[in-house]
């Protein structure tokens, strides 16, 4: 239902635009942009799961509210929105926040665009794409973005350059911002980036995202140069992730329908393809903000700019005005709204919000946080750079420090959430119940079943969880035991260490050691220095690199590695596809397709082929035989038996052949032992079924001759055979005399 | 200034590439460019830079008698200079060895005997000394090699890419040497050490310049480097990579300094104190200009319309030559006629017989009638008969060219004869050579002990 309401939108938008052309053919496409209301990440998880990210409060206001006044200040005429997780919430809020109904001039037109299908960007963009919506250029952007800077420059740069150059299909915003040396990671919690940039057209070369530690080099393509003589490589800068495209980007996408991220796939995409010659610009932000909630340390820097001013006019008291509380600005930044219920003894330090029909009781302490609306907080409460949403409940002699707390938490007395804890809409904690660091609590469950692979862990989670009874099943978090307790029995548990109403959440996606990372909370003394030391045994490890200088003897020795890793690689892969074939799942040319298409996968010789098929044969006899030579003996014998077109399909010449005994050698040297005993009789066997000829067997037995004794071992065993083998030839060549 | 100055001057037989121009009796370092030793030009404009305490390393006893000769006879009373001799084929790196208990300055200025150029070497040790670095190393725009016309230097056939020499890597200031590549590496992907950029934050790469073999060094380092790598052998293949390499290990002492201020100051503000909000702090300067113990590599980068080029090769010496006396004529301290071109007046042209621009006729010479030269150099009691061409080349001292020759690119060396008619292209003839009359040779190298046999 409602995707077709969006749909006869988005169609009404674009039958408007098409108008204005035909009125005034000079008049430039109105500026669209698309606007990605899902980040298909997980990173504010369990919160998610409830609510979706855009909507989440950032010092008052939902993040989305940021994104679109900036994108209407900015001259954006028509906006689509597009969302997917939770998308009835999305589309409630425009049209409750008035963004849906609106039209006429000097405002932007802002239309819904739902898919529920979509796990990336990628295909949220191909959903775009098939609606035929977007005309001109557009602006691209997530709904997690805050931003005050004028676009007028980058879009001027951006049209100037596709006119001398259509291929140039994006502009990238990027900004200044150096990442700490210790931790990897900017300011916003974002991983560092390598970017290499033409420092005269301003060229996109080069873009690493996530810091890989195990790459020390960072390594630009000879061709990059042959074209480029000079070029930046940056890591002090940021994406901001606010994009300018060319209409192409959404064929683009719709083309290459593997890419799924933006700048993994996309932009790389891009730039490591040289027959297109898409080409992709920076535009640096020297003035203005912008920066994107992509975690929960951007979450806190974010707001902290947001109280700070720096996203003027994106601040409280200003994009407040519009809603019915007003909230004012008091010296030293503290900003509070004028229902505000301060007991005179309560302590509300710099650049903190307080919120309207909030409570603060008597000896708080509030510092550098942000609190909701409709809070009630009891006495003697310490509240230290954390964000408490709506309608939160703090009993007295509570203490959060460096958390999050979103609607409808209920602390109670006495409770202390230590640093970088992300307490879930609802989630109650009991008295004097301690919530460790880190903690994620909340009262659905973790899904179990989670892909590793964070881009496509995306789940629409809208159905049916707020089913599932809390209190019965919780789950634990190892040695941090959380027993599910009843309101009463709270009460009692005077020295529980944890008594909490929800379930806890393990961290799965960046596992523990990595939470600090993007927490809210500062990142730990102990960390830096331990990070510290880390940075010193690496500038030692460094000096050994040095001494062995050159890097690409490093490649030479790691490729080897990788050559026999691919290999093996590719046995096992020829192994799995035989065993599918035995279980006659798969016909023989279908079989001698597969293992033709593996080979050019990885590719390998007919010969590597050759050997990894013949292993493949034998170990299935080996599995259909049981532990005595005799049944192996007979099972090895049905089985060449039955695969001998198979084996003579990759035996084409000696050299095929001469692999096949090697690799027989191999195997009964090392992996399959059982072998060893029947080497002599299985080699005749071989002959025989004219899996190999007697040119290989000689061949192998001559040059084995000047091997070492090890390796003569089955050269002697099946002495006797190759004696007659080598008199047959002779007799042979005797009577054709 | 407290410099030592080194010149790295070659000997006979070091450059292959050079053959035959070198030989017994004109080492590397007496090739004459626009009729002066290539030494001389690095020599006057040491004498410029005011740096007149030199030595010069000679490979060769014989070849280092030779330069000794011409060098105190011709700088008697300019500069102090002394004649060092090493045995020959320890590289360059290997000569500084060879010599280092000499070196005494606090500052070593080692320059190649084969560097034309009119970049200062003074305003590359002013920067060392700035800089307080431990080397400085002479940067400058990779020269278009190859025989263009004139016309072709000012509209620069775009498609030609320049040759790829080394690739460096400069900081934000382009006065820090990050990274160098240089030998054969750099046909090969460029492979930059994350740390470093994590430490500088922003380094340019550049393909477009070339290491031009003029380095100030601190001595103590140089003598440290020398000591301890004793299979280095190129100054710019070893020593210096391994310098700008090395410039990150000693961040680590000094760094982790700056580093603790750094991420000390961050953590407070993460902590929560909104006063100090680092939207736009001032970053902390990298770690490589802060600290105290470890050393610096620092750049030196001419600007393009400086000219700077090596004459390590045929092709080179064809090249500055012909920039010597053409675009780049204020090198070769000769004053230019209205016609662009020097005829020096012992000199006898034969009716009919036209130089033209961007030409040199040294004393001595005499040519036939109707002969043409353009763009070339004659040397001194040259004998030349008539109608003879000379188109782009160089022809050295006591050559016998006959009646009817034709000379188009080519290096003919001292007393070369060649006889009636003959035509020669691209072709390089050793000294004492004879090309028999009515021959045709295109791009030939043509020495003496081949036709002995």
């Amino acid at each position: 239902m409602s995707n077709k309401k969006s749909r006869g939108r988005g169609g009404g938008g674009g039958a408007a635009a098409s108008g204005d052309g035909h009125e005034d053919l000079a008049r430039p496409p109105p500026l669209q942009a698309v606007l990605l209301a899902d980040s298909f990440t997980l990173k504010f998880r369990p919160i998610t799961l409830e609510r979706p990210k855009v909507l989440l409060p950032l010092v008052h206001m939902p993040m989305i509210e940021y994104t679109l006044t900036w994108l209407e200040s900015a001259g954006v005429e028509e906006a689509f929105v597009f969302c997917c997780a939770h998308s009835h919430q999305v589309k409630e809020y425009l049209e409750k926040a008035g963004w849906a109904g609106k039209s006429g001039p000097g405002s932007m037109a802002v239309t819904a665009v739902e898919s529920h299908d979509a796990i990336s960007a990628g295909d949220a963009l191909r959903v775009i794409y098939d609606r035929g919506v977007i005309h001109g250029d557009f602006v691209l952007i997530s709904g997690d973005t805050v931003s005050n800077m004028s676009l007028k420059d980058a879009l001027q740069e951006h049209m100037d350059r596709k006119k001398k150059d259509p291929l140039a299909v994006m502009t990238m915003v990027i900004k200044h911002s150096k990442p700490s040396i210790l931790t990897h990671q900017t300011r916003l919690g974002n991983d560092e980036i390598v970017m290499a940039i033409d420092p005269e057209t301003k060229e996109l070369l080069y873009y690493e995202d996530r810091a890989d530690s195990s790459h020390l080099y960072v390594t630009i393509d000879k061709d990059i140069l042959t074209n480029n003589p000079t070029l930046q490589l940056h890591n002090d800068m940021e994406d901001c992730y606010i994009d300018i495209c060319s209409p192409e980007v959404l064929s683009l996408f719709t083309d290459n329908f593997d890419y799924q991220h933006l700048r993994r796939h996309f932009v790389k995409g891009l730039l490591v393809d040289d027959i297109m010659g898409y080409k992709i610009y920076t535009h640096e932000l020297r003035s203005g903000y912008a920066a994107r909630i992509d975690n929960f340390r951007s979450y806190d820097t974010v707001s902290k700019d947001v109280i700070q001013r720096w996203t003027y006019p994106m601040v409280p008291d200003v994009i407040s005005s519009r809603d019915c509380s007003e909230s004012r600005l008091h010296r030293q930044g503290i900003y509070k709204a004028s229902d505000v219920t301060l007991s005179p003894s309560a302590q509300i330090g710099a650049n903190s919000v307080v919120g309207s029909a909030t409570s603060i009781g008597d000896h708080c302490k509030v510092l550098n946080s942000v609190i909701g609306e409709g809070c009630k907080i009891g006495k003697n409460v310490l509240i230290n750079g954390s964000f408490i949403w709506d309608n939160v409940i703090i009993e007295d002699g509570c203490k959060v420090s460096n958390s999050l707390v979103c609607d409808g938490v209920h602390l109670r007395a006495g409770a202390i959430v230590e640093p970088g804890c992300v307490l879930s809409f609802k989630v109650e904690v009991g008295k004097n119940v301690v919530v460790p660091a880190h903690s994620k609590v909340s009262l659905l469950p973790q899904p179990s079943n989670e892909d590793s692979d964070e881009e496509l862990e995306y789940a629409d989670t809208n159905s049916g969880i707020t089913d599932s009874p809390p209190f019965s099943s919780m789950r634990s978090n190892g040695d941090q035991a959380t027993v599910p307790l009843e309101e009463d029995e709270l009460g009692t548990s005077e020295a529980g260490t944890c008594g909490v109403v929800g379930y806890v959440w393990t961290s799965v996606d960046t596992g523990i050691v990595e939470e600090w990372r993007q927490s809210i909370a500062p990142i730990p003394k102990e960390k830096l220095e331990e990070l510290r030391h880390a940075a010193s045994d690496d500038d030692g490890s460094e000096d050994e690199s040095n001494n062995r200088t050159l890097p690409d003897k490093d490649d030479s020795s790691d490729s080897v590695v990788d050559d026999d890793d691919h290999i093996s690689k590719f046995e096992k892969e020829v192994e799995e596809t035989f065993q599918r074939a035995l279980g006659g799942g798969v016909n023989r040319d279908n079989l001698i397709l597969e293992i033709n298409g593996l080979r050019l996968a990885y590719s390998l010789q007919h010969a590597d082929c050759a050997g990894a098929v013949f292993y493949s044969v034998m170990k299935s006899a080996l599995v259909a035989a049981q532990s005595t030579n005799d049944t192996l003996l007979k099972t090895t014998a049905d089985a060449l038996g039955k695969w001998k077109d198979l084996l003579r399909n990759y035996t084409k010449t000696v050299d095929e052949e001469m692999e096949i005994l090697l690799k027989f050698e191999e195997m009964c040297q090392e992996t399959t032992k059982e072998f060893s005993p029947l080497f002599p009789t299985i080699l005749p066997y071989l002959y025989d079924r004219e899996v190999v000829s007697e040119d290989a067997i000689l061949r192998w037995a001559e040059e084995k001759e000047h091997a070492d004794e090890s390796d003569k071992v089955f050269v002697k065993q099946s002495e006797a055979f190759i004696k007659w083998l080598k008199e047959a030839e002779e007799e042979d060549d005797e009577e054709e005399e | 200034m407290d410099f030592q100055v080194v010149v790295l001057a070659g000997g006979t037989s070091d450059s292959e590439k050079l053959c035959p121009l070198v030989s017994k009796d004109v080492p590397k370092a007496l090739l004459p460019v626009a009729n002066r030793p290539v030494l001389s030009y690095a020599l006057d404009l040491l004498e410029a830079s005011d740096l007149k305490d030199l030595i010069v390393v000679v490979e060769g006893q014989e070849a280092a008698q030779l330069v000794d000769a011409w060098v105190s006879s011709a700088y008697l009373d300019r500069l102090r200079v002394e004649v060092v001799v090493v045995s020959e084929d320890l590289g360059s790196a290997g000569a500084l060895r060879a010599i280092s208990k000499r070196l005494t300055a606090n500052d070593i200025l080692v320059v190649s005997g084969d560097l034309v150029t009119d970049v200062l070497p003074g305003a590359v040790a002013a920067t060392h000394r700035r800089n307080g670095a431990a080397v400085t190393a002479l940067l400058c725009s990779v020269p278009v090699s190859g025989p263009s016309d004139t016309a072709s230097s000012s509209g620069k056939d775009k498609a030609k890419k320049p040759t790829r020499l080394n690739i460096v890597g400069l900081d934000k200031s382009k006065q820090f040497l990050l990274h160098i590549v240089s030998g054969t590496d750099v046909e090969k992907d460029v492979q930059v050490h994350k740390r470093k950029i994590q430490a500088v934050g922003q380094m340019e790469i550049r393909s477009d310049l070339m290491d031009a073999h003029l380095y100030a060094f601190k001595r103590t380092i140089l003598q440290d480097v020398l000591e301890q790598k004793e299979a280095y052998r190129s100054i710019r293949l070893e020593v210096l990579p391994y310098l700008v390499r090395s410039q990150l290990r000693s961040a680590p002492s000094g760094g982790s300094g700056t580093a603790v201020d750094e991420t000390g100051s961050s953590a407070v503000q993460s902590s929560g104190n909104l006063q100090c909000l680092s939207q736009h702090r001032v970053i902390a300067p990298s770690a490589f200009k802060q600290d105290g113990g470890g050393h610096r590599c620092c750049a030196y980068i001419a600007t393009k319309s400086k000219y700077c080029h090596r004459l390590n090769s045929i092709q080179s010496y064809c090249d500055i030559n012909r920039d010597v006396i053409g675009e780049a004529s204020h090198l070769s301290g000769y004053s230019f006629s209205a016609q662009n071109n020097i005829i020096h007046p012992s000199s006898v042209l034969g009716s009919k017989t036209t130089i033209g621009p961007h030409c040199i006729l040294a004393e001595g010479s005499q040519l036939g009638d109707k002969c043409s030269v353009k763009r070339s150099v004659i040397g001194r009691h040259c004998r030349i008969g008539s109608n003879v061409k000379i188109v782009n080349s160089v022809v050295m001292n006591h050559v016998v060219i006959e009646d009817g020759c034709h000379i188009q690119g080519s290096v003919v060396c001292n007393n070369v004869q060649l006889q009636e008619r003959a035509v020669l292209k691209d072709c390089q003839v050793g000294a004492g050579y004879i090309v028999t009359g009515g021959s045709e040779h295109k791009a030939e190298s043509l020495a003496r002990k081949y036709s002995e046999l």
